[in-house]
């Protein structure tokens, strides 16, 4: 504050006469005062992110054990990456979660979304009421998941019992049933996905969908031909979200299963957790956090490339 | 569902079938988003034998006790109060100096400013996981670890979706109040504090929220950094909640998580259409 920001009320200074200082002394307080405010975040830019990222790309190419000094060991790291039983096992449990986690997310989250934007009444209370359960999460959502898929007690083997007459799967203790278990615990994480769709819908313009419906239109051929289209910018967004969210899964195998059984839910977050903070294979982790950095990066621009001939940008109400 | 969803279209008008057809379908929803928090809230009341009753029993015995026995048997107390004043600390320390960069983006013109805020975009992108192992070791050296300092010292370059959200913010908000704070003699500080932090309260409110959800609910930061059992917030005691006994308590287990969701979900209905809000910039305009 003891920093001089006030403004040059000398109006004469600030007119540009001199040749030699392109920048009136008041822009160059305005540029002044920019550096000023943005200093935090500058700060905690090189120290907590641009630092790190150099860090971790070097000691990528180490082996680290926080006792003794990094010793480089080149392109060892990566390398061994392709031989590693656990980095294989856990890219599949975690290419697997996201197969089923990410449609499932999308679908349902659009299909709720239709749903919700139907003119009724209490249409308020059914919006808080399908959104309110996405206020649970992190652990206590694991816990609460682990006991309705309970095998011996679980309410939902119970019904599936006594409604159906089936005996359900043993859900998170079965290596069969491990991943789509997790892919279904989504459902109570559901709500922002419907709640960003909701939003896009009540954007629409109306007159489109009175123009079709005047050619005949009926409400499937509208559903593909006019709401699809026009949301196809979120329905990438909310995709590229869902991707790059299932990649970093992590919590629900920690408290509910620790990665098993027989490591099916020991996903890739998990896998470098465990090297980084279990065994301290410091470098070894970093090779393995590039390589998740990559494979985010590879996904969203595959999607982004996918999507090149399937969004349409035309119609903008920003 | 699906075919009946999307069979709402097929009647233009809001005839009396398909109006049917929609409150079948928000009442079978509203069953499978409540059922499993009603199941959660019956079994926090039973006693154990009860919870593991065959068929089960909707109905408990209502054990207001097993809510207080949390506090007895584990130390969830310590636990709560942890998660208060860490999330406290972090959610005002990340939206005000979120607040204060947002502020040089949006209002402030200087060379480079661009690609700073480029930067800040693209910082957006970049999975934790790289910058975590770096992250640690700092904190490693310096001592800090098993402490909440590694959690709350990062806060101070803010965070880029907030820069992001509070810039927008900033930017709707007319400059001829600048001048007229200008005119009277002020400078940017009394600009920032005087005029667009006070007129930015629903973007901050927004801001602090979603930060909030964040870090009352985040695992691996405290899992990474603190290893002393009194240090644990909620999310980490309860975690670890099921080491103290030699089977799974869910009776008890199910209050301490209702125990942990409380203070989102009071904040939640109070504060609702922030956390739409929030939720729906992240979504249309990220």
């Amino acid at each position: 504050m003891t920093l001089s920001l006030e403004h040059s009320v000398d109006t004469k200074k600030a007119l540009p006469t001199k040749k030699k200082s392109k920048r009136s002394p008041k822009a160059r307080q305005e540029e002044r005062a920019f550096w000023i405010f943005i200093l935090p975040w500058l700060i905690g830019l090189i120290c907590f992110t641009g630092g790190p990222i150099v860090a971790s790309l070097f000691l990528s190419f180490t082996d680290y054990n926080i006792v003794s000094s990094p010793v480089w060991v080149g392109l060892g790291n990566y390398i061994n990456l392709f031989t590693d039983f656990l980095v294989m096992k856990s890219l599949a449990a975690t290419a697997y979660y996201a197969l089923l986690a990410v449609p499932f997310t999308i679908i349902l989250g659009l299909l709720l979304a239709i749903l919700l934007n139907q003119k009724v009444k209490g249409q308020a209370f059914f919006r808080t009421a399908f959104y309110a359960p996405s206020i649970i999460a992190g652990v206590s959502v694991a816990f609460l998941w682990s006991w309705l898929l309970n095998p011996d007690f679980g309410v939902v083997n119970s019904l599936l019992k006594q409604v159906f007459g089936i005996d359900g799967p043993n859900w998170f203790n079965s290596t069969h049933w491990v991943i789509p278990s997790m892919a279904l615990m989504q459902l109570t994480a559901i709500g922002g996905t419907m709640v960003i769709f909701l939003a896009s819908l009540q954007q629409l313009p109306k007159e489109l969908y009175e123009a079709a419906s005047l050619d005949g239109a009926r409400g499937w051929a509208k559903f593909i031909h006019i709401t699809v289209p026009l949301i196809s910018p979120v329905i990438l967004f909310n995709t590229i979200i869902a991707i790059i969210s299932s990649f970093q899964v992590f919590t629900q195998a920690y408290v509910i299963t620790q990665g098993g059984p027989d490591w099916h839910s020991y996903f890739y977050v998990y896998y470098l957790f465990d090297t980084a903070f279990s065994q301290y294979r410091m470098g070894y982790a970093s090779a393995l956090a590039w390589v998740l950095f990559i494979i985010i990066f590879a996904l969203t621009m595959l999607s982004l490339w996918i999507s090149r001939r399937l969004v349409y940008y035309e119609y903008d109400n920003k | 569902m699906t075919t009946q969803t999307k069979k709402n279209y097929v009647h233009g008008e809001y005839s009396l079938f398909r109006k049917i057809i929609v409150y079948v379908l928000l009442i079978l929803g509203l069953a499978f988003f409540l059922l499993p928090v009603i199941w959660m809230l019956s079994t926090s009341l039973k006693t154990l034998p009860e919870s593991q009753a065959f068929p089960p029993k909707w109905i408990p015995s209502f054990q207001w006790h097993n809510f207080v026995d949390v506090f007895k048997e584990v130390n969830f107390g310590r636990f709560t109060w942890n998660s208060i004043w860490y999330t406290i600390v972090t959610v005002v320390s990340t939206t005000f100096f979120s607040a204060f960069a947002a502020f040089g983006f949006a209002r402030l013109r200087a060379r480079g400013r661009t690609v700073l805020f480029g930067i800040v975009l693209s910082t957006m992108m970049l999975p934790p996981q790289v910058t975590m192992i770096p992250q640690y070791l700092i904190f490693n050296k310096l001592g800090l670890v098993d402490s909440y300092w590694p959690l709350i010292i990062p806060t101070i370059g803010g965070s880029a979706f907030t820069i992001f959200l509070l810039r927008q913010f900033y930017m709707g908000i007319p400059k001829e109040l600048d001048e007229a704070v200008k005119i009277d003699g002020g400078g940017y500080f009394t600009i920032f504090f005087r005029i667009l932090l006070p007129l930015s309260m629903p973007g901050l409110a927004t801001a602090a929220i979603m930060e909030f959800m964040y870090r009352w609910n985040d695992l691996i930061g405290p899992l990474i950094y603190l290893s002393s059992p009194e240090k644990y917030p909620l999310a980490l005691g309860l975690a670890n909640f099921t080491a103290a006994f030699a089977q799974t308590p869910w009776n008890l287990l199910m209050a301490a998580s209702i125990i942990a969701i409380l203070p989102p979900l009071i904040l939640f209905f109070f504060a609702q259409k922030y956390f739409i809000r929030g939720i729906v910039i992240s979504g249309t305009k990220g």
